[in-house]
């Protein structure tokens, strides 16, 4: 089941190609976002997770949470890879009536554990699955996956400040550091450095890494831990694709015809 | 009131010692607070469970997500927070995490309406119901007395799902003395049978409007009274044979009327069978005053509510 960092990137590649069909073929979705958290979720999906596709609910599972809930359609692309639902489905993305909403919904969409879309709000939950892992004694790891914007919301901290203070061993933070909020660079918004010192005050443990390098990911995942852990993935939004790479005009541009050509092809040799 | 002065207790003991006979039997059951083990009255909760008494501090958004968290880790988390924070400053909190999810979380707003009296509009909870009528499909439940909060309790605890209830400080007599069971979920509970007209009261109201009842009793004034302790979902059958069978509908209740209980019945009301109605309730602000001296400002006394009634049938005919 646990895959190599070889097998990690081919999951990579392959969740990039789908997301870019599901991107082209809905003609809406965060392009990215969903690029740059890529790697994070291909690692976590691919090599860490203890999930089982034909039992997404069994109680000892590991607790997976997207809060940046507009990446959806990269984590339905891992989904369908990873078996909890056909890939065929990924062809209904954002029609009338479709099981894959915008932003992920746990009671239509298995592997989904909550419904994410505003921001802030899957940190509080991971803490709370934490604490509720550690109440079952069932072994149980949660990890949050969030945007670097995301945390300019108060809610996180609070989160921050709570699992800090219950050192909590068994959650995983990861904050996909691509640099940009919606409209602009977060350094001209409102700039979160020194992240890491943010999180350490806070009681934290903080990897910096390259959010890209599956190697590098995989161990700050599974490295024993005595504190609850923050990964600061350093990523590039719109990764994988040159003319997407860094442009804040790609939060949610859909690809022309051309641009969906140039992108696959790309991609598909990564 | 011109009613004899009945015992009254604070709703919060019954609250207590329920959460803590249904946690000794069912390990699944926690509490999550925002610094509010005392207001919430859970000391003792604390001290026979420490690790199932998770307090997040004053933190009301995390509050929330970390019990939408337990939920999902296989938990029954009640939440236990005083109204105002619970339901205003975790309002998305309560809409994404809970409601729209599905997490099996119980909301319980301690306090509510205006029972925290002098500390002011900041610390009233009158809005509460008006937003969580706002959520799909989310049951609210107000229950009148002590027994209908602990029957309350324990039936939020055995249905899967969320659940917001207030869980009043504001000291209230008994109005299910002979009922059993006190509480029934999902129905709107006659208490006293009438013809001329319906009281339909909740909470803090329900014995005023007893007590209403029986001034009007008095002068020939058949005067229903309906304890609505679930709002949500709404006894539509009860409420369409109370506009059926008497010429008018009072409501009562501690909260705003826009949106709260006398909305939820003018919708069904106007939609269904109109019948001359009065709503009573808190629409604005409240100035400095006790809980009780602010309801009486209100007009939400025994007196006023039976003042209202005459009112609506003369009016009526």
């Amino acid at each position: 089941m646990t895959m190599s960092t070889r097998e990690i990137a081919d999951l990579a590649r392959e969740i990039r190609i789908q997301i870019l069909h599901t991107i082209k073929g809905a003609g809406m979705g965060h392009i990215g976002g969903d690029f740059s958290v890529t790697d994070i979720l291909a690692t976590l999906f691919g090599a860490v997770l203890n999930v089982d596709p034909k039992d997404p609910n069994k109680a000892d599972r590991d607790r997976i949470i997207l809060s940046k809930g507009h990446a959806a359609v990269a984590l339905y692309s891992t989904l369908a890879l990873r078996g909890f639902f056909p890939v065929e489905d990924l062809k209904t993305f954002a029609q009338p009536l479709s099981k894959l909403n915008g932003h992920p919904n746990r009671n239509k969409v298995a592997g989904v554990e909550s419904n994410t879309g505003p921001l802030g709000h899957g940190f509080p939950i991971a803490v709370g699955t934490a604490i509720g892992a550690q109440l079952a004694k069932n072994g149980s790891r949660s990890f949050v996956i969030m945007g670097d914007g995301e945390l300019q919301e108060g809610s996180n901290w609070e989160a921050a400040m709570f699992a800090g203070h219950r050192k909590l061993t068994n959650l995983i933070a990861v904050v996909d550091r691509n640099g940009f909020q919606q409209g602009s660079p977060i350094s001209k918004t409102n700039e979160l450095d020194p992240l890491d010192k943010k999180f350490e005050s806070f009681g934290w443990e903080v990897v910096v890494l390259d959010g890209h390098d599956h190697a590098a990911l995989l161990k700050a995942f599974t490295d024993p831990q005595t504190k609850p852990r923050v990964i600061i993935a350093q990523t590039t939004k719109g990764k994988g694709v040159d003319f997407m790479e860094g442009k804040a005009e790609w939060h949610h541009k859909v690809p022309s015809t051309e641009q969906y050509e140039a992108a696959l092809e790309q991609v598909g040799k990564q | 009131m011109s009613a004899d002065k009945l015992e009254e207790f604070d709703n919060r003991i019954i609250f207590a010692k329920t959460l803590i006979d249904l946690a000794t039997q069912d390990p699944k059951i926690v509490v999550v607070c925002n610094d509010s083990v005392g207001s919430s009255n859970l000391g003792e909760f604390r001290d026979l469970f420490p690790d199932r008494l998770i307090d997040v501090g004053i933190a009301e958004q995390n509050m929330v997500g970390v019990a939408a968290g337990l939920a999902n880790a296989g938990f029954t988390p009640f939440v236990c927070a005083a109204a105002p924070f619970l339901t205003g400053r975790a309002l998305e909190q309560i809409k994404a995490d809970v409601v729209y999810t599905n997490t099996n979380v119980k909301l319980c707003g301690m306090s509510p309406g205006i029972s925290y009296g002098e500390l002011g509009p900041t610390h009233h909870s009158i809005e509460d119901i008006a937003w969580m009528r706002a959520l799909d499909s989310l049951p609210i439940v107000l229950p009148a007395d002590e027994a209908q909060t602990e029957g309350a309790v324990r039936w939020a605890a055995k249905i899967p799902g969320p659940v917001f209830m207030r869980i009043g400080r504001f000291k209230v007599p008994s109005v299910s003395q002979g009922q059993s069971p006190a509480f029934l979920p999902n129905k709107a509970m006659r208490i006293i049978d009438g013809s001329d007209l319906t009281i339909v009261a909740t909470g803090t109201l329900v014995s005023r409007a007893v007590a209403a009842s029986k001034l009007l009793k008095s002068e020939g004034i058949s005067a229903r009274v309906i304890n609505l302790s679930t709002v949500s979902p709404l006894d539509t059958a009860e409420i369409l044979a109370a506009a059926k069978e008497t010429k008018a509908i009072i409501t009562a209740e501690e909260s705003v009327t826009r949106g709260g209980v006398g909305g939820a019945i003018a919708e069904f009301i106007v939609q269904n069978h109109p019948v001359p109605m009065k709503l009573m309730g808190i629409d604005s602000f409240a100035p400095t005053g006790s809980a009780s001296y602010l309801l009486e400002h209100f007009g939400l006394t025994a007196d006023a509510i039976a003042a209202q009634a005459r009112e609506l049938l003369k009016n009526g005919r």
